[in-house]
Parts: C-alpha cells; sequence; structure tokens
C-alpha cells in the first residue's frame, strides 16, 4: 500500500505555479527523494505532504488519509525536517525537545524518556543543556531531525537534511538516516546534492520547474539517461573551444561555461581517441556518471551552479 | 473547538516564560512606584482645593490617576505583548512554523498565544493595583472592577496589534506605532486630566482610541460610580475592537502560515 499518494498534485501562488500537477507515490519503509535545483517546488511538495500547505489543485492521500480535510490527524504521524531550522534559540537543547514533544501531547514522563534516548542517538547528550544558539550548524540540523523524532513518526520529511553541512558532519547525518530506515521509517527527503540522493534514496523523482523530469532507483536513471563513463575535459580559461574535432566521439557532449563532457561507454579509449586527433586540453578526468549527468541530460542545466 | 490543543501553544509560553519573568516582575512592580510616585504624590500635591474637587474624586489626584494607570498598564502590556513576540514566532525564532508541524492548527497557536496575553494583562494590573491601593489610590475594595476592565481593555488592543503584528513585514512599523500611537493615546486618554478639558475635535479624536474609554470605566469603578448605559457604551465599545480585531487576526494567520 502506498503511504504517500498524490495526484496532479499543484501548488500556486498567484499566477505562478510552483508544483505543476505532479504525481507521486511512496511505499511503506521506501527511502523516496526529491532531487532538484533551487526553485524545483521541492520544498513547496514538502510543505503540502506536511500538511501545512493547501493544495491548490490535485489530491494527496498520506497514511490513507486526505490531506485536505485530516491535517491534524496526519501531522500527528509525521516528522517534519524543514529546510530552515525553527529550533527556540534560546531555549536548550532539552527544552527543545521538550516542548517540541508536548505540542504532540506526548505525555511528560514519556517525552523526558524519549529526549534523552534520542539526544543520544544524534550524539548530542553531552549538549543537552547548552542553548540552542551555541550549538553548530551540523548539531543544530542533528536536534532537529532528533526533535522530529519525538513523536516516533511513521514517515519523516526531511527538507535538504544536510545543506550547509561539511562532509563529515554529512556523513553523521546519512548515517543516522540509514539506521531510520532499517527500523522501519519512511524517509521523503529532497535534496540538490546527487551523492545525497545516490546515497541514501532507492527511488527518486529528479523535478525541474515544478515538473517530474524522470522517476527511478538512481542505477535505473543513470542507466537511462547516461552513459556508463563521463570524460570530462578543461581548456585554459580564454580558449574558444571548438567542438568540431570532438564530433562521432562521444554518443553525446554537453559543453557548459568551464568545461566540456562526454558521455562515452569507455573514457579510456575516447581519451587515447583524443590525443590521437591532437586534442590537448588543460585536464582530462574520466569519472562514472552520476545523478547530476542524469539531471543535465533532462534539463540541460546543472544542479549546483 | 480544541481547547486542548490550544492549551499546548499556550504551554510553550508559560515554559519559555521561565527564561524573563524576573525582568518582567522587577518592570511590572517598578512601573507603578514610578508612577504612582509621580503623578500620585509630586503631582497631586499640586492639584488640590477648587482644582481637585472638580476631578470628582473627593479632592485627590491619586485617586483619580491610579485607577487610570492600572488601565493604561493593561493597555500597553496587550500592545507589548503583540508585537515583538508575534513577529518573532512568524520571521526570527519561528515558533509557529515549529507548533504547526505538529497536529497543532493555526487557530491553536493563535489562541494558546492569545491566553498568554490575557494572563500577561491581568498580571500586570493586577501588580499596579496591589500596588497603588498600597499607596492609597484606592478608596473600596470596588477597585477591584479594575481588573476585569484592565483586561478587556488589554485585549482590545492586543488583539488588532495582533493582527497587524502577523501582517506586517517590517520590524521598523513598530517603532513607528510607539511613537504615534502608544505615547499619545497616552497622553489624551484622561488618564491625568479629564478628556472634557481638550478642546472638542481633540476630545472626539481621544474617545476613538480604546484607551480612553478603559480609563473611563477603570475610574467610574474604583469610585465605585458605574452607571448602566455609560458602561455598556465602554464596553461595546471595546469588545468591538476585541471582536474585530479577533477575526482580523485569524484571517492573517491563516493567510501568513499556510501559504
Ligand atoms: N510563499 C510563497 N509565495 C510565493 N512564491 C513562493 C512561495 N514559496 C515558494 N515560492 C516560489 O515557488 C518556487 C518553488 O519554491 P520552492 O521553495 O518549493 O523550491 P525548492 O525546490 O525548495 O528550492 P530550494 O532548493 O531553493 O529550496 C520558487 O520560485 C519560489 O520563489
Ligand atoms: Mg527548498
Amino acid at each position: 500500500m502506498a503511504l504517500i499518494e498524490a495526484k496532479r498534485l499543484t501548488k500556486r501562488f498567484g499566477d505562478f505555479t510552483a508544483v505543476d500537477g505532479i504525481d507521486v507515490e511512496v511505499s511503506q519503509g521506501e527511502a523516496f527523494g526529491f532531487l532538484g535545483p533551487n526553485g524545483a517546488g521541492k520544498s513547496s511538495t514538502m510543505r503540502m505532504i506536511g500538511c501545512v500547505s493547501p493544495l491548490s489543485e490535485g489530491t494527496l492521500r498520506i497514511l490513507d488519509m486526505d490531506a485536505a480535510s485530516d491535517g491534524p490527524a496526519i501531522r500527528a504521524r509525521l516528522g517534519v525536517v524543514p529546510q530552515e531550522d525553527t529550533l527556540d534559540m534560546e531555549l536548550t537543547v532539552r527544552d527543545n525537545m521538550w516542548i517540541y514533544g508536548r505540542y504532540f501531547g506526548i505525555p511528560r514522563s514519556a517525552v523526558k524518556e524519549r529526549s534523552e534516548r534520542l539526544l543520544d542517538f544524534v550524539q548530542l547528550t553531552d549538549r543537552a543543556d547548552s542553548r540552542v544558539e551555541a550549538l553548530s550548524g551540523g548539531m543544530k540540523r542533528r536536534l532537529t531531525i532528533a526533535r522530529s523524532l519525538i513523536s516516533e513518526p511513521e514517515i519523516l520529511l526531511l527538507d535538504e537534511p544536510t545543506t550547509g553541512l561539511d562532509p563529515q558532519a554529512r556523513h553523521v547525518v546519512w548515517e543516522r538516516l540509514f539506521r531510520l530506515k532499517q527500523q522501519g521509517v519512511t524517509l521523503v527527503l529532497t535534496t540538490h546534492y546527487m551523492d545525497e540522493a545516490e546515497q541514501l534514496c532507492d527511488r527518486l523523482v529528479v523535478m525541474d520547474r515544478g515538473r517530474i523530469a524522470a522517476e527511478g532507483s538512481p542505477r535505473a536513471l543513470i542507466e537511462a539517461h547516461s552513459t556508463r563513463e563521463v570524460v570530462e575535459l578543461r581548456f585554459a580559461v580564454d580558449e574558444k573551444v571548438d567542438l568540431g574535432p570532438l564530433q562521432g566521439l562521444a554518443e553525446r557532449t554537453e559543453q557548459l561555461p568551464d568545461r566540456v563532457l562526454l558521455y562515452v561507454r569507455d573514457g579510456d579509449s575516447a581519451v587515447a581517441e583524443l590525443s590521437r586527433r591532437g586534442i590537448a586540453p588543460q585536464s582530462v578526468l574520466v569519472r562514472r556518471s552520476t545523478l547530476e549527468d542524469v539531471f543535465l541530460h533532462l534539463t540541460g542545466r546543472t544542479l549546483v551552479d | 473547538m480544541s481547547t486542548a490543543l490550544s492549551l499546548r501553544a499556550f504551554e510553550y509560553w508559560r515554559f519559555q516564560y521561565r527564561r524573563t519573568w524576573r525582568g518582567t516582575i522587577v518592570t511590572s512592580i517598578l512601573n507603578p512606584l514610578l508612577y504612582l510616585a509621580a503623578m500620585g504624590i509630586g503631582l497631586g500635591t499640586l492639584v488640590k482645593g477648587q482644582r481637585a474637587s472638580s476631578l470628582g474624586t473627593n479632592g485627590s489626584y491619586l485617586e483619580f490617576v491610579a485607577p487610570a494607570l492600572v488601565a493604561t498598564t493593561a493597555f500597553q502590556t496587550g500592545m507589548f505583548e503583540a508585537m515583538y513576540p508575534v513577529m518573532a514566532s512568524i520571521k526570527w525564532i519561528k515558533t509557529y512554523v515549529a507548533m504547526l508541524a505538529s497536529p497543532l492548527g493555526t487557530r491553536d497557536v493563535l489562541n494558546g498565544h492569545l491566553m498568554w496575553m490575557v494572563l500577561r494583562i491581568l498580571q500586570t494590573s493586577a501588580a499596579f493595583l496591589v500596588i497603588g491601593a498600597l499607596f492609597g489610590g484606592f478608596p473600596s475594595w470596588d477597585a477591584l472592577w479594575c481588573l476585569p476592565i484592565a483586561l478587556l481593555l488589554g485585549m482590545a488592543a492586543a488583539l488588532p496589534m495582533t493582527a497587524f503584528s502577523a501582517h506586517t513585514q517590517q520590524e521598523s512599523s513598530f517603532a513607528a506605532i510607539q511613537r504615534f500611537i502608544i505615547i499619545p493615546t497616552f497622553l489624551f486618554s484622561g488618564t491625568f486630566f479629564p478628556l472634557s478639558k481638550l478642546p472638542l475635535p481633540l476630545e472626539l479624536i481621544a474617545w476613538l482610541t480604546p484607551l480612553s474609554h478603559g480609563v473611563a470605566l477603570a475610574r467610574s469603578a474604583a469610585q465605585g460610580k458605574l452607571e448602566l448605559l455609560p458602561t455598556l457604551g465602554h464596553v461595546g465599545y471595546l469588545a468591538l475592537w476585541c471582536v474585530v480585531g479577533f477575526w482580523l487576526a485569524h484571517r492573517i494567520y491563516r493567510r501568513r502560515l499556510r501559504p
């Protein structure tokens, strides 16, 4: 059974359509992602799923209830990590957990017990009595995640859980999210990091300008929309790149402001062919295709600019 | 109506108050002391005899000004509690946004905050009442009527102000409100002199503000001189501000918090 089922989900702000009739299904236990650049409509979608923003059109069923009429009952069973933290900077870490638990009407003793367990889960026990103001960005994010779990939600909505964190802090968050998934929590997340999507998501949609450009597992998307390998060529800054000599070298060629991408099955033989043709870029890099390439192919634009 | 849900939002305000209560207690004791000493005793020694008898309080300026100051306190508490805390909850601390991720809805978030404002208004006016009584500003137990009056007046200020704070995007409007609304109403509300001493056009303008009606009610009540018709008029006018303010606040909260 689908835990989340959206049909022709639409969000308009005045004349502007932020989410343009998307269909989405998320099943129990899945980690589902929305991958897209700034302004794609990820947060608008998440807010509708979080039942804090009314739909402009379409239908949205969550946990077998209607988002339009059963908001409070649905929210009681969701955990939400919004894009921008809504922690109370002046309260302590523990007090933030406490008061948030009370919004859900969780009995005092249960809030206490769960707070300690969750702070331990996100490794913040030793900061429990610090004011949130004094925490680093990564700690705040972990606290927001711990807080969202206080109601023992069945679905966890994470809007850009690791944006702005350093690589180490991101890995800590990923590892915790992975554990939650193993415990059976359904994860729905947005990101504009392809590696995050590849690491965490069983299935994802590529979103662009309010629409879904493609859907599938990270591997299936790469197979369907990109080649196995990519050769990245960088030329000197002022050099006018002539794509002529590259003709026929790759299945597909993309020219970006700072580099040229050759989509090929076999990177090394393409590099050999380059030198045979006498093309000498400043640097050459062979790598595997990523979701970034899928996105570029589908939308003609890069994810993070 | 989900009173239980509103109470959860209220619990936040009560909880966070542990951080600031000392400061507010000092203010709500210090303010009455300063005002009553300056106005009641200092200024009161000048207002005597023939002049004072026209105040209708047996010649005591302190008795004239004390109930009015209770009303003023309620008015200002209502205004301030509905300014920065409301904007912070939407824009800075985003308390409301956090609440709305839980089963609470915009109505509960608003009602919970309003309950807190009720409590704060009662708290500051009661403090003023007690200290005013110690100064001898209230001749009888009738002064207790000032408390419900202060509450009505405080909410007549707080409700529309809540709506406005949720509507405005700029913090700078608060400085303007302070300068052009709170201070002028404070001076021209009948607190320090009867409004009838003003030129008629000014007097009429002064009667537009809720504070003038609150002051009039509190003063008559403290003297045990509440008359039916004027009382109904004042109470009705204050209730109108409350109802319209509540209705507006409700609509604006929905629009701002559930975009
Ligand atoms: N409350 C609002 N009023 C008007 N327009 C809005 C509102 N919220 C979002 N938008 C617009 O809708 C579009 C999609 O915004 P949204 O926040 O959903 O994008 P996003 O994919 O989350 O982007 P980002 O990666 O930057 O977070 C943007 O063009 C944004 O300006
Ligand atoms: Mg976003």
